[in-house]
């Protein structure tokens, strides 16, 4: 109606551009989950999940055999190349997949220090400290291969650096950028020297973190227990309470106001108030903590949706139908099962979609009625309890994890959204 | 025996027990209490067809009362007892809970939940609804915003993790900071704003709902009203404030109370992001911090959340009387 007139097109492109803005920031979160999820986890600490299909700058640490040092003066050398000499499967596998350096440095503190084609030297150095005091220290410094060593005036700590007595030369590492090297040292080389580089990684994707949750990490244990706790929960309230909701909508008796005002009042009842009560009563009569309380409680939590969805969905269906049963003979009984319940099928469906997503995502209930032992977890008390605390900074595993748990209820999700949509508009009180 | 025999075998006793429960309750009654002879016929009928509804609604009413209504009382009974169980202390432990300095902040949070949660993702999901409203791709659009809602309070708040992290590597918002020469920071620590970041994750969840139920709301419009507007030469913000707000608000009304109750439910999230540190409690979170240590206080919380949802408990019969009207 709107485009007919009065519509502009400049609204109609900031309206564009703002859905597309919304539809983003509420894409985003999720997306970033799934794509970390399938990251390999050396490269998800080191570039955000937004850059996985780029390849990622990654260090290695490289100990190339000290066979083959020659004496050159004072001095020792080795000579190589990093990617040949590595032992390192991963250095092997960063040389295969780009063959270039992109950085090296002699410590692991800072692994990209020098670029390739420079020298990286260290020195020890006399300085002057803040309270005019002279003291060495160790210097590194990177300038062109093949030129001479150039001092700043000042470390890092700002402390100034005195050129007599002069610098004293310990070790320093060349390399180029196909993995060609020259390491000196002072000493003698007799052992593998460490020197560290930073080489390009291809985006690696892989099922890793799946695989480690679902086989060592017990979410597949978890992934059980959550599927037991929904299917029960979910099936059992529907028959309850199909036919409390037929009474309710189709059999005329005194109480019948009051009671639908009770299911209505029922419905905003804080779930919070029953567990205290119930556990206890769970307790006394020796159902305990255990799946069995989870499926009871969850079928008496879910009744009064599931009975007022299902009445007014049955209320409006055709009267003359039941009517003519009636006169027909039909009982009650041959009524609802004949006529009234094949007919609701899709507040049936509606009812079912809320319940099993429910269920299925459900923390507080499973937390208080299941048993605390680990064996019994379902998917979510699995993430908030265990994982959140043990494996805290460890986001792929964590990704995989939530994705595990959430993959079903966004596949019931997109399959059933018509009914979820129609449920919903019955569902609230008008 | 594995849980999952049991859930399946739990299935099949509770379906065919239901089945059997009905078809012999019923049978019973037409056959056996009041059969009709033909000497008290109409009478037996009569008598069998005032039975008949409490049968069918006998079950579902033993849940309710069992798991609901009786957990109401029983809960408040519980809250007038000390920790133990034992000793009758009156209204000590909301005497005590309100003096504490722990309650009085997770109350605090609580009305700033309900303020603000509710009232954004209302606000969002009418946007939503409106600006999809004539959009080609308007229905992908509004599904992709709608989906949260599948989603575990868990798993959402596992999805805002990452978007929060103080790592710039993971987090995007520390990602964005960072390319501008920002200092990383933890928002889940910032007082008092971290609430609004953990809140926005409900928002985030909730806003498809309000936005399917708006939707609707908006579509079942009389065009003729719209169309008059129009005509009169109104634009289209006019169009929206004064012709469609006005005849949707009982919509917005009933989207905004049912937020507001699921906010006075949802402990997942706190749980889940700071475990109620940092200020950011709530009473459902507070709450459980006390199952299983301290029932009397935890009850106690419980019974307030009851005495808070009261009003919209009251307000929701009184429409669904009026409509049954």
């Amino acid at each position: 109606m709107d485009n007919i007139a009065g519509q502009k097109s400049g609204l109609s492109i900031a309206t564009n551009l703002s859905v597309i803005a919304l539809v983003l920031i509420w894409l985003i979160p999720t997306v970033g989950l799934l794509v970390s999820s399938f990251r390999d986890r050396e490269q998800i600490s080191e570039s955000g999940w937004w850059r996985a299909a780029f390849s990622v700058s990654q260090a290695y640490r490289v100990s190339p055999p000290a066979e083959g040092a020659v004496q050159d003066g004072d001095l020792y050398v080795l000579e190589g190349n990093l990617f040949n000499a590595a032992q390192d499967e991963d250095v092997e596998a960063a040389g295969h997949g780009s063959g270039t350096v992109t950085g090296f440095g002699l410590t692991s503190r800072d692994p990209g220090a020098a670029e390739p084609g420079q020298t990286y030297a260290r020195y020890e150095v006399q300085v002057i400290e803040e309270g005019g005091e002279q003291d060495d220290t160790n210097l590194e410094i990177a300038y062109p291969a093949g030129e001479e060593p150039s001092f700043p005036a000042t470390d890092e700590d700002g402390n100034e650096i005195l050129l007599d007595p002069a610098p004293i030369f310990e070790r320093s590492l060349t390399v180029e950028a196909n993995g060609d090297f020259r390491y000196v040292d002072i000493d003698e080389i007799d052992r593998a020297p460490s020197v560290y580089i930073t080489a390009p990684q291809p985006p690696e994707f892989t099922m890793g973190n799946y695989e480690q949750i679902l086989t060592s990490d017990n979410m597949d244990q978890a992934f059980i227990n959550t599927l037991t706790v929904a299917i029960p929960a979910t099936i059992i309230p529907i028959v309850v309470a199909a036919f409390a909701a037929y009474a309710l909508a189709w059999m005329d008796f005194a109480a019948r106001g009051f009671m639908i005002a009770m299911v209505v009042g029922l419905l905003v009842v804080p779930l919070q108030i029953a567990l205290v009560p119930l556990l206890t009563l769970h307790n006394a009569i020796g159902i305990g903590q255990s799946f069995l309380g989870v499926w009871l409680a969850h079928t008496a939590f879910g009744m009064p949706l599931a009975i007022y969805l299902l009445r007014n969905y049955m209320i409006g269906l055709p009267r003359d139908i039941i009517e003519c049963a009636k006169v027909d003979g039909a009982t009650d009984f041959q009524i609802f099962t004949k006529i009234v319940l094949p007919l609701s099928f899709p507040a049936l469906a509606s009812f079912a979609i809320f319940q099993f997503l429910w269920t299925w995502n459900d923390l507080l209930v499973a937390k208080v009625f299941l048993p605390s032992q680990s064996e019994s977890w379902v998917m979510t008390v699995k993430i908030a309890d265990d994982l959140l605390g043990s494996r805290g900074g460890d986001w792929g595993i964590l990704a995989a994890a939530a994705f595990v748990s959430i993959a079903v209820p966004l596949l019931v999700f997109f399959a059933m959204q018509k009914y979820l949509v129609r449920g919903l508009l019955a569902g609230s009180v008008k | 025996m594995s849980p999952i025999i049991t859930g399946l075998i739990t299935i099949a006793v509770a379906v065919a027990g239901c089945a059997a429960y009905f078809y012999a309750s019923n049978w019973v009654v037409d056959r056996v209490i009041f059969p009709p002879r033909t000497d008290d016929q109409g009478r037996n009928i009569r008598r069998a067809t005032k039975i008949r509804p409490w049968l069918f609604i006998f079950p579902a009413a033993f849940f309710l009362s069992i798991y609901l209504i009786y957990p109401v009382v029983g809960s408040f009974w519980r809250s007038l007892f000390n920790r133990s169980g034992q000793e009758f202390i009156g209204l000590g432990n909301y005497v005590q809970m309100f003096s504490e300095e722990g309650f009085r902040v997770a109350f605090f949070n609580n009305i700033l939940w309900v303020i603000f949660v509710p009232a954004a993702s209302t606000f969002l999901g009418l946007l939503v609804a409106q600006l999809t409203d004539r959009l080609k791709w308007g229905n992908v659009a509004k599904s992709l915003i709608f989906m949260p809602m599948a989603i575990s309070f868990v798993g959402a708040s596992l999805i805002w993790k990452f978007v929060y992290a103080n790592d710039p590597d993971i987090g995007i918002i520390n990602a964005v900071r960072d390319t501008f020469g920002m200092e990383p920071v933890d928002v889940l620590q910032i007082p008092f704003w971290n609430n609004f970041f953990i809140m926005f994750i409900l928002v985030w969840i909730q806003t498809g709902f309000a936005m399917v139920i708006l939707s609707a709301a908006l579509r079942g419009i009389p065009e003729e009203t719209i169309e008059a507007a129009i005509i009169d030469g109104a634009n289209p913000f006019q169009i929206f404030f004064k012709i469609k707000i006005p005849q949707i608000l009982p919509t917005i009304l009933v989207v905004w109370t049912t937020i507001t109750i699921l906010v006075l439910k949802v402990f997942d999230i706190v749980y889940a992001m700071t475990g109620g540190n940092f200020d950011t409690e709530i009473l459902p979170s507070y709450m459980m911090d006390y199952m299983f240590r301290d029932d009397g206080r935890a009850t106690a919380v419980a019974f307030v959340i009851m005495i808070v949802v009261t009003p919209v408990m009251i307000w929701n019969i009184v429409q669904a009387r009026r409509e049954m009207r």
